[in-house]
């Protein structure tokens, strides 16, 4: 209510970049976590934007950043070790996450952003009911009196999709099953009508059948509010089913962005193409093959090798990958030179190859 | 611990939701009193906490009046006993079971007294330390240590010996005794649940520190604090006897168990009785707090539930 304006005029320095479409814009954001003497540059340098509306995917294996971008647009990184070290959070009328004190976080959080994490099952507080759980969300933010309360909770309920919602209000969490409980969790992100919001893997802990439904749901209420949504996954197939634009991530650095279309016909990065070549086909006739895998493992990040992040496990590495990392950007030379697609790869941004 | 009548009845599996009025205390506490020892101990403490509330209704004598012509009479049942006089009398001839009766005030009062102020301050330590961590977790900690190094015994009589013995005193200086064990077993417990994904999904929907301290945490380690803060009652009953024992606690003539097995530590060989009669009390209502501290840490266990 009273953030947008008075936090904006309070830091006039911020300049305010986000045109009206765009609800996210991340710009060279920097996350590290420092584990003792080392430094994990778990977030390291990426940028993208959501605009209104839009589903942008964030994909990647575990531990390439997918999770701790997520938590630095939150401001929730692990403390005392998390941190954001560079790099800014614009959010559309509110202005630069990554400068904004604790306490302007969390009236941020819940309200203008939120956040719906993996584990159903875990997520919820076993010792109070649902009802009271959404209607802590609304609460925490505005002031209404508890019959009003009390109705927009039952509403939400009916919204996600949950039936007889007027019972379900006073049901614990350990009554429900997984996918209602990942039901509850959407609406609770969603019970202040954020503008955006972060989905950390929210089907991977349900079984397949209850993934579509609670996909189906995210789709809808996403057209029904408005809302933008970040949906972070390692499941291209769920890529493939929401996103209109997709983020390929790998150790900490975005290293192809492009829409939904281009990564599964026109993949550019050898990251991204071994992760389509590593997906079983269900083509009749396909011949039978071993799934492929990509070799090697996810560099550590406390201690990252000069170059290319992904050369120790690129097939077609070559002399400059070890030396220079490539920037991010649209292919200057091959087949696909000039495509909007962006990628971090000398083979489509070197000429002197 | 089988219970036919539950796992059959299937109506609660039917409709998990409409059962949720027959209340969760309820629940406990059917649970709590379901074998006899339990039972026995219950209606122990509820005998006790009636002859606190009012013992002039329960004693059958004025605890205070003497009879020097009745004095160290033995119990009833004993050859030389007295009728009227259940568990014979001390040295001054007055009543041992109205008075002990009439100690029950002060035990109960200073033990649940003591066991608050210790609560208080051993879960707001507790909570401090175990959800903020660092440097509060370190600092929590060694001031834990440093009262649990000091002897009590020496504590009080420091405090006794500079402001004087009362019954507030009595109260806050037990009390203090106990928070580094409260803090501990709080903030041990504090340690499990604060990296549980809610708390995180609490914090993702803005609310405060102290808000996931008080609303999120605290409840969801309540029942280790109930169950714990059950054993400490019968430890702070133990510690009010020692003190009044060694005429640190409440002052004469008020009775108080512990003070009356002190005075007839001096007519023991003539009369065994007033000494002992206390000192069975103190047993057997210590003994009764530990049973149904254990019961209740049995109903509250989580895996119980499961099976609802």
């Amino acid at each position: 209510m009273i953030l947008g304006p008075k936090m904006n005029s309070a830091s006039p320095a911020t300049p305010v970049l986000l045109s009206d479409e765009d609800v996210l814009q991340v710009e060279d954001l920097k996350a590290h976590l420092h584990v003792g003497n080392a430094v994990v540059r778990a977030v390291d340098g990426v940028s993208f934007t959501i605009s209104r509306g839009e589903t942008l995917c964030i994909v990647g294996e575990s531990g390439c950043g997918k999770s701790m971008t997520a938590l630095a647009i939150m401001g929730l990184l692990p403390k005392p070790a998390g941190r954001i070290v560079g790099g800014r959070v614009m959010l559309q009328g509110v202005g630069d996450l990554a400068q904004r004190t604790p306490r302007q976080m969390r009236e941020i959080r819940g309200q203008s952003v939120s956040m719906v994490f993996q584990e159903p099952m875990t997520s919820l507080n076993p010792v109070f009911r649902i009802g009271w759980q959404i209607e802590e969300a609304i609460r925490v933010h505005e002031r209404i009196p508890q019959a009003q309360a009390r109705e927009r909770v039952i509403a939400m309920l009916d919204l996600v999709g949950i039936p007889s919602p007027h019972e379900r209000y006073k049901a614990y969490p350990h009554q429900l099953s997984g996918g209602m409980r990942q039901r509850v969790m959407i609406a609770i992100a969603l019970a202040c009508r954020p503008k955006l919001m972060l989905a950390d893997e929210p089907t991977t802990a349900l079984d397949v059948t209850i993934q579509a439904q609670i996909l189906r749901l995210m789709n809808r209420l996403k057209a029904e509010t408005g809302a933008s949504l970040l949906l972070i996954t390692h499941d291209l197939g769920v890529v493939a089913r929401m996103a209109k634009r997709v983020c390929v991530m790998y150790a900490g650095v975005i290293v192809e962005e492009a829409d939904v279309g281009a990564i599964f016909a026109t993949p550019l990065h050898p990251y991204t193409q071994g992760l389509l070549d590593s997906i079983p086909s269900a083509r009749a006739g396909g011949e039978r093959r071993r799934l492929h895998t990509v070799p090697g493992l996810v560099p550590n990040l406390a201690k990252l090798p000069q170059g290319c992040r992904f050369a120790d496990r690129c097939p077609h590495v070559y002399g400059r990958c070890r030396e220079e990392e490539p920037p991010l950007s649209q292919p200057t030379v091959g087949p696909l030179a000039g495509s909007a697609q962006k990628v971090r790869c000398w083979l489509h941004l070197d000429h002197r190859q | 611990m089988a219970q036919p009548n539950e796992l059959t009845d299937t109506s609660r599996l039917l409709t998990p939701a409409d059962e949720i009025p027959i209340s969760r205390f309820r629940l406990v506490a059917s649970r709590v009193i379901e074998s006899w020892p339990a039972k026995i101990s219950l209606a122990i403490l509820v005998l006790v906490v009636i002859c606190s509330l009012v013992p002039g209704l329960v004693a059958p004598r004025d605890p205070f009046a003497q009879d020097l012509s009745l004095r160290l009479v033995p119990p009833a049942w004993s050859e030389r006993g007295v009728p009227g006089y259940w568990l014979g009398t001390d040295q001054l001839g007055r009543d041992t079971l109205s008075r002990i009766i009439e100690g029950t005030r002060i035990t109960v009062l200073v033990s649940l007294f003591a066991v608050s102020v210790s609560g208080l301050v051993g879960v707001a330590a507790g909570l401090a330390a175990g959800f903020y961590g660092g440097k509060t977790d370190a600092i929590i900690l060694r001031l834990i240590d440093i009262q649990l190094a000091f002897p009590l015994i020496l504590l009080v009589i420091a405090v006794v010996a500079v402001v004087g013995p009362s019954l507030t005193n009595l109260i806050i200086v037990m009390g203090l005794s106990g928070w580094p064990r409260f803090a501990r077993v709080v903030r041990g417990s504090v340690l499990t649940v604060r990296h549980l994904e809610f708390v995180d999904a609490a914090r993702s929907i803005g609310a405060s520190r102290v808000r996931i301290m008080s609303q999120h945490i605290l409840p969801n380690i309540m029942s280790a604090i109930i169950v714990y803060a059950s054993f400490e009652i019968a430890r702070m009953i133990l510690l009010e006897a020692t003190l009044s024992f060694l005429g640190l606690g409440v002052q004469p003539p008020t009775p108080t168990w512990g003070g009356m097995i002190s005075d007839g530590r001096k007519y023991i060989s003539q009369s065994w009785a007033i000494s002992l009669i206390p000192g069975v009390a103190i047993a057997l209502v210590i003994l009764a707090f530990n049973v149904l501290g254990d019961s209740l840490r049995d109903a509250l266990d989580p895996q119980l539930d499961e099976r609802l």
